[in-house]
């Protein structure tokens, strides 16, 4: 009687099971690795919040100690103007800007000053030099410039009365002309939604 | 009686002096002080440069708080704490290992024992080449093997 001799692929499966677990585990944890980089990468290279997309919901604790929540002023225009007192670029619109708050302050026009990654003494001389009066405060923990994914200052968002964005303006304002027709805009966005 | 009250008061205003001094050395920190906790953050703005080497506008008004905050007695957390909760965490050159900020206190030391092990098994094949680097054994070979003891045991019965 002929015996045929052992298959070797047969004798090495049990010891081939552990192995091949931890295969899967590596593959499994190189991929979650992975995932996480991407997801990583995605969130620092989407641009700022989207035209039309509703604004995400944050409060502003100005320097003078007040809390603005930005879901108290639905029903208005919103100007949310990112500014630091280190960047020379913002010191073009600051005075604009302010001008343009004297305008439309009682036209149902809110003005929000969020001072980037600042210090307060320099951010309380540089409200001073430029006259500037609508409430301003520090973006604490970089939490409103992170949700409304800024790139840098200044950067200008105009929200309409619905809570959704219509107008970004990145870079100084050159104008105060631009300023109110941006406005107009927004005021504008906001009838024609209802 | 009355001189040696003068010299009292004399001694007692030099001490007073003296003191003061001291007092106001203590309150200007040194450079040195200052980037000792600079170089453990980095501004937002300035990506990838520690505080203390950075030239920005930005980062020289942050040392200069931190000279203004070791000025008035803060201790070293006090002011990262400070720096954290003004800018966020992301400011910290050593990132809290909470959340998925554990990965990269993990992540390093795992891959490190499981590349040593790897190499541990790479040197133990090849120092037993009979065993684990052996080159495995052929269908081929096998069949012969087979085939060989087939032909003898029909050669036995014939």
């Amino acid at each position: 009687m002929v015996e045929k001799p052992p298959d070797p692929a047969e004798a090495e499966q049990p010891a081939a099971r552990p192995r091949r677990w931890g295969v899967i585990l590596v593959w499994a944890l190189l991929l979650g690795l992975l995932a996480v980089l991407g997801l990583g990468l995605v969130r620092t290279q989407q641009g700022p919040v989207g035209i039309g997309a509703t604004v995400p919901d944050f409060s502003l604790t100005t320097f003078a100690g007040e809390t603005v929540d930005i879901r108290d002023l639905r029903g208005q225009v919103v100007v949310v103007n990112f500014w630091a007192s280190w960047c020379k670029p913002c010191e073009q619109e600051a005075a604009e800007l302010e001008q343009a708050y004297q305008l439309y302050k009682d036209q149902g026009v809110a003005f929000l000053g969020v001072d980037y990654v600042d210090t307060d003494r320099e951010a309380m001389a540089y409200l001073e030099k430029f006259g500037i009066t609508y409430p301003n405060g520090p973006d604490l923990g970089t939490r409103i410039s992170q949700a409304f994914r800024i790139r840098g200052v200044p950067e200008t968002y105009l929200i309409g009365p619905d809570g959704r964005l219509v107008v970004i303006k990145i870079g100084p304002y050159q104008s105060l002309d631009e300023i109110v027709r941006q406005i107009e805009t927004a005021r504008a966005a906001g009838s024609a939604g209802g | 009686m009355r001189r040696g009250l003068l010299t009292m008061m004399g001694v007692g205003l030099l001490a007073l002096a003296v003191a003061s001094v001291a007092a106001a050395q203590q309150e200007v920190p040194t450079d040195d002080q200052v980037n000792a906790i600079a170089k453990q953050l980095y501004c937002p703005v300035c990506e990838n440069v520690p505080l203390d080497v950075c030239p920005t506008q930005a980062c020289q008004q942050w040392r200069d708080t931190i000279r203004e905050k070791l000025g008035a007695g803060w201790t070293e957390a006090q002011i990262q704490q400070y720096f954290v909760d003004q800018y966020g965490a992301r400011v910290l050159a050593t990132p809290p290992a909470t959340g998925l900020n554990w990965l990269v206190y993990l992540l390093p030391p795992l891959a490190f024992a499981g590349g040593a092990y790897l190499l541990l098994r790479a040197v133990r094949a090849w120092r037993s080449p009979g065993t684990a680097s052996a080159p495995p054994v052929s269908p081929a070979a096998s069949d012969d093997l087979y085939v060989e003891q087939l032909e003898r045991e029909l050669r036995e019965r014939t």
